[in-house]
């Protein structure tokens, strides 16, 4: 649905995305994860024609960005960092217009404007006009706008900013509802957001895509399985020796910045070795001052993705 | 054509929703109509000062002609408020969206540059069209009154509407160039202006580049219209003119994707 093929953009001498590619199926909803200042957005408006990319293509729904911009603008719903509201219209004709340019027919407008109205709940507000709604039904009212002509792919940047805990449960859910019929796009910088919502995510940083997976699979890829922290007065090498001659041991890392001998241990999901690790530690006689199992979150792999990028650099 | 008008009715409302069109018409009116007054009675003063001498002389009164010596001067007022007002009118137009983000509805809508911009500057040249219409009351108190030739009265609105339109189109143009309405304004009425004043020099220059600049000067140009003369030249200087505003739009929204701002 939609094919990103090495897209790069620069700002004068700011690169903003670099060479950046991935493609979405058609249904999917994918997450588009990374800091603040990391290409989100540059990346979702190459893809909506609102800006050119310097170099690359992107094709969405067969039809090219660029070459047939008009073909690919009628197949998308964009809502923007800032939803594009028109202050002074009511909801209802502000929808109206937003239907009326993106070629709803005469016919089926009516229609299309309620069905979006009731899918973000703003019926209620529909002849309000928009500068008096608070900033959670003018987000929704963003929503709507991307909606109105049931377009096959949906662009969202940062779709729950602003919102209060329910409103963000409701937006979520939406998106999810409207995941079979539409393929979906979104950008955070919430994490828990995207392991709520997204089949599949891209974490993007500084202009440079650092890793494409499904949510679980990222989880374990880049985090192992099961991650231990062990604590120890004893010599560094031999503990990182002891320990991993334990079954099921993929890694022994040591980490600095204790006063005692820490290491990682990285073991397979389904051992647990934490059995093992104390029984070493008590036949070596080594002082014990702490182990700890850690569940690896998304979290930790975007940090982990996302700092290590900085560190190599430097 | 449906884009068209989508944008077009969009801004109408948008101007008659707010206050802006009933300020801006309403404002427009009552300096018309105070100068009206003044320029009027000055006519009619001035009439009964040539009945008298010639009542005193003892001559055949001498006919006086109103149209000439009162609804030319109108229209040369007019003009000239129209300066003041259009730049307000149009500094909006593209600086709201783009300091709003509806810009980016806009563009990434299957609506074309082309149709955006021209809705935005019909409805602008619509709003002109209804400030000039009001008018169309105080030359009707003349026709009570007096009995004015209709042709150069038409051909004076002709020249006047086109003469806005000129404003309008460089009202959309340095709309386009700036989020700050007021920056927007400001750039189109010194435009306007220089184009306006541009003629007044020829006195001091050389007989042929003093012709060259009055030829470009809008209100040069305005002149034969009010007289009631009619010139294909002059039509098609203001369409020129209107065409280079528009078209200037067109490349400073195209140019505004690539620049990325």
């Amino acid at each position: 649905m939609i094919d990103v093929q090495q897209v790069s953009r620069y700002f004068g001498d700011v690169t903003a995305v670099n060479d950046v590619s991935f493609k979405v199926e058609k249904g999917e909803i994918v997450g588009f994860l990374g800091p603040n200042a990391a290409g989100k957005t540059t990346t979702m408006r190459i893809l909506t024609t609102y800006l050119p990319a310097t170099s690359g293509t992107a094709t969405v729904a067969g039809y090219d960005v660029h070459e047939q911009s008009m073909e690919v603008r009628k197949r998308i719903g964009y809502l923007p960092e800032n939803p594009p509201l028109y202050q002074d219209m009511r909801v209802k004709d502000y929808l109206e217009f937003v239907a009326k340019i993106k070629g709803v027919a005469p016919a089926e407008r009516k229609k299309a404007v309620d069905d979006a109205m009731a899918k973000t709940a703003i019926g209620d507000v529909s002849t309000r006009v928009i500068k008096v709604l608070s900033k959670g039904y003018k987000q929704r009212v963003g929503l709507a706008q991307a909606l109105v002509h049931n377009p096959d792919v949906l662009i969202l940047d940062e779709p729950t900013v602003g919102l209060d805990p329910n409103q963000i449960i409701e937006v979520r859910q939406l998106i999810k509802r409207l995941a079979g019929d539409h393929t979906i796009i979104l950008s955070t910088h919430i994490l828990p957001e995207v392991s709520m919502t997204c089949e599949r995510v891209v974490i993007i940083n500084k202009g440079v895509i650092v890793a494409t997976d499904t949510t679980d699979g990222l989880t374990k890829k880049h985090a192992g399985a099961t991650r231990l922290t062990v604590s120890v007065d004893a010599p560094v090498a031999a503990v990182k020796e002891k320990l991993a001659t334990i079954k099921g041991v993929t890694k022994v890392e040591e980490t600095s910045g204790s006063e005692y001998t820490t290491v990682f241990v990285e073991s397979d999901k389904d051992v647990e070795i934490r059995p093992e690790v104390a029984k070493i530690v008590v036949a070596n006689n080594w002082p014990l001052y702490e182990i700890k199992a850690e569940d690896v979150s998304l979290e930790d792999v975007f940090l982990h993705l996302t700092t290590k990028e900085e560190g190599t650099v430097s | 054509m449906r884009n068209f008008l989508a944008i077009y009715q969009r801004e109408i409302k948008s101007y008659f929703s707010s206050p802006i069109a009933y300020v801006v018409i309403g404002l427009f009116l009552i300096l018309a109509g105070i100068f009206f007054y003044l320029i009027i009675s000055n006519f009619v003063q001035m009439c009964m000062r040539v009945d008298m001498m010639a009542q005193q002389y003892r001559m055949a009164p001498q006919k006086m002609n109103v149209n000439m010596m009162a609804i030319r001067p109108i229209m040369h007022n007019l003009s000239l408020f129209a300066l003041f007002f259009l730049p307000l009118v149009t500094m909006r137009l593209y600086s709201d969206e783009k300091r709003t983000g509806t810009i980016e509805l806009l563009m990434t809508s299957p609506v074309t540059n082309l149709q955006a911009i021209l809705g935005k500057f019909a409805a602008a040249g619509t709003l002109f069209l209804v400030m000039l219409s009001g008018t169309f009351l105080y030359i009707i108190f003349i026709f009570l009154y007096g009995n004015p030739e209709f042709g150069p009265i038409f051909t004076g609105y002709l020249g006047l509407f086109l003469l806005g339109l000129c404003y309008v189109s460089f009202g959309v143009f340095f709309s386009t160039l700036t989020d700050n309405q007021i920056i927007a304004a400001v750039s189109t009425f010194v435009f306007i202006l220089v184009f306006w004043a541009i003629g007044w020099v020829s006195g001091m220059l050389s007989p042929a580049l003093g012709q060259t600049l009055s030829n470009f000067s809008l209100i040069e140009h305005f002149d034969d219209f009010a007289k009631g003369v009619l010139d294909t030249k002059h039509i098609l200087y203001y369409i020129s003119f209107i065409f280079i505003g528009l078209f200037l739009s067109f490349v400073s929204i195209e140019s505004t994707r690539w620049r990325g701002r």
